[in-house]
């Protein structure tokens, strides 16, 4: 009889004998005070939370890449990665674009009102595996606070590392969101950042480059030697982003991206965010990029 | 285990005990023409020979629409009171079919498989499963192509089996015999009925075993389209069965109160992974339909070594457009 067979016949017996705990459950959120907006783009806001509570405050602890459900009371939750670094104590920041009817609701709410957060769910970058390699950021629009967690992860820990370059695209100049981040890490010398507009979204007074991510790169042209690529992006840009990287000679274990598949519960129950047999909420968000080609194109 | 003769009148008696007691009688009723799970005030309310319930047995502890947590706001400040586990119903689901039963194991699985559901675990631990075997089926039942059968007896707390004069009972857990010792002298003696003389015989229609090897590879199959051309995607194979467990999130909210709520939802709505952006990554109901399948007896199986199916057949009753899981899993 296989396992199978057997718990079908006889059943799980831990199952129908849990361990209950009465003092809260998975759904229930933190509640968490906006301490500090700042409108990055438009539409597009940052929020620094901070816990109501100081015993979950203390006790909270998350790595680079996981990411959390937001509560607005009387609206509904969304999802979206931690974009603060987990070397920055005290605080976490969330940053999203007002889209449907959560994040609108949470783009009305202003400094000290609160809102809900349950985390940190999902797995991690393996940033203490990259210790000794040079990191090549690449990210596209909305898709850069995922990844300013573990640059800011990386940064905070520079001496772990050795070349550390940045990529960044937007539609627009205004839609460019940490402005005065991506200033700071122009202006630091052990950081290459190049940023890059889509055509048309230049303005008169733009240095950076005019042009689509995945050609940007390809121009840019970085060694795939001791590198390992990060790559954040709308699907399309991660769609012509991948075979630039394989053509440059990136290897598709030394690639990693974040999928964002919809989600509700963020723990493995609602059934929505699977690719196959993985769940983004559990087995991901970080994929590699070998682990994205045994995977069905189902993200 | 225990075994137990017990007639019809001190079934009666007993379920009217229990009732007495203050525990909620979840059974089989008449409702209209159809006979479904529902609230039953004494015996006389239940339906004993019914082939199938409309519904599953699963909301007894997976509600349809459950509170999990509410909250009031104030001047920008948040109160949050979280649902009461202890405050769910003592709750005896009586006369449920044993593929009932047994869809508590994979929606266990589902909900305890990393993170614990603390509210299904909850209701389930304050609910007595009292199934009923089977002595019929119909064309649409398929429990022993799942590994089950009419007297399989997983999940369940006490399996009657209908025989010559009464029931058979079978006392199979400690929470079992808790309930029988509600009325314990309405149990005589067991008279050595043999069960399995008086269960419906029912054939296999697959082999399971190599229907779950074949979709190992059968991702980009032609059959998905094939067998979901006809599918209109109305969600009702996921309402009915005892093993679907995928929910939403949704909120209830009036004025500066609210409740955050699960509902039943289900993998063959074209909203249920749309991404706000437009993007939908099973955008046609072939990828859909292939996910329900690849779910329940691919990436369950895998993932969590249980499957998501207990051949109850009501997927294949109530849908409106006559899909059959069982004809598509043997043409599989």
């Amino acid at each position: 009889m296989d396992n199978l067979q057997h718990i079908e016949e006889n059943g799980i017996t831990t199952s129908s004998n849990p361990q209950i705990s009465t003092s809260s459950n998975l759904y229930t959120p933190y509640l968490m005070t906006v301490e500090k907006v700042t409108q990055e783009a438009p539409g597009v806001k940052t929020f620094r939370l901070k816990f109501q509570d100081e015993e979950a405050a203390e006790q909270f602890s998350f790595k680079a890449g996981q990411f959390g459900e937001y509560s607005a009371f009387g609206d509904g939750e969304s999802t979206f990665c931690i974009a603060s670094a987990p070397t920055r104590k005290g605080y976490i920041e969330c940053t999203f674009r007002e889209a449907g009817k959560v994040t609108s609701s949470l783009a009305r709410l202003e400094e000290g009102d609160t809102m809900g957060f349950r985390g940190p769910f999902g797995n991690t970058f393996p940033i203490d595996q990259w210790k000794g390699k040079n990191l090549l950021f690449i990210a596209g629009g909305i898709a850069l606070p995922p990844m300013r967690c573990v640059i800011w992860n990386a940064l905070d820990t520079r001496e772990n590392f050795k070349d550390v370059s940045i990529l960044y695209g937007a539609k627009s100049v205004a839609d460019l969101v940490y402005k005065h981040e991506l200033k700071e890490w122009e202006d630091r010398p052990d950081v290459k950042l190049i940023t890059t507009v889509d055509p048309g979204g230049e303005t008169p007074d733009w240095k950076g480059e005019v042009g689509f991510v995945p050609s940007v790169l390809e121009k840019m042209n970085p060694s795939s030697e001791n590198t390992v690529a990060i790559v954040c992006g709308p699907p399309v840009m991660i769609k012509f982003t991948f075979p630039v990287l394989e053509k440059l000679g990136f290897k598709p274990e030394n690639i990693y991206t974040t999928l964002e598949n919809r989600m509700k519960c963020g723990v493995g129950k609602c059934g929505r965010c699977n690719v196959g047999k993985l769940y983004v909420c559990k087995d991901g968000p970080v994929f590699t990029g070998a682990e994205l080609q045994a995977l069905p194109p189902e993200y | 285990m225990e075994k137990r003769f017990i007639t019809q009148a001190s079934i009666n008696r007993w379920l009217t005990k229990i009732v007495n007691d203050g525990k909620h009688l979840y059974a089989p009723v008449k409702k209209g023409d159809r006979v479904d799970f529902g609230r039953a005030t004494s015996a006389d309310d239940i339906v004993f020979d019914h082939i199938q319930t409309t519904q599953s047995a699963k909301s007894v502890a997976f509600p349809r629409t459950d509170v999990l947590f509410s909250y009031e706001k104030e001047k920008g400040k948040v109160q949050l009171e979280n649902a009461d586990l202890t405050a769910y119903p003592e709750t005896v689901v009586f006369g449920l079919h044993p593929c009932d039963a047994a869809g508590f194991n994979p929606l266990g699985a589902i909900f305890n498989w990393d993170y614990k559901d603390e509210i299904y675990n909850a209701r389930l631990q304050r609910t007595v499963v009292v199934t009923l075997a089977c002595t019929k089926a119909d064309e649409y039942c398929f429990c022993t192509s799942v590994n089950g059968g009419p007297g399989n007896t997983a999940g369940s707390d006490i399996q009657l089996t209908p025989v010559k004069d009464g029931f058979l009972a079978e006392i199979l857990t400690e929470k079992g015999e808790a309930l029988m010792k509600a009325d314990e002298a309405a149990f005589e003696a067991d008279r050595g009925d043999v069960k399995e003389e008086f269960l419906v015989k029912l054939p296999e229609k697959f082999d399971v075993k190599a229907v779950q090897e074949k979709l190992q590879t059968a991702f980009e199959s032609p059959i998905w389209k094939a067998q979901s051309q006809r599918c209109i995607g109305c969600g009702a194979c996921a309402y009915v069965c005892p093993t679907c467990a995928c929910f939403d999130i949704q909120e209830d909210a009036h004025g500066t109160k609210g409740k955050r709520l699960r509902c039943w939802d289900s993998c063959g709505f074209a909203l249920f992974t749309l991404h706000t952006s437009g993007h939908n990554p099973r955008q046609t109901q072939a990828q859909r339909w292939r996910q329900r399948l690849l779910h329940k007896f691919s990436y369950m199986p895998d993932r969590l070594s249980v499957r998501g199916c207990t051949g109850c057949g009501r997927c294949s009753r109530a849908c409106p457009v006559d899909m059959n899981l069982s004809e598509h899993l043997s043409s599989i």
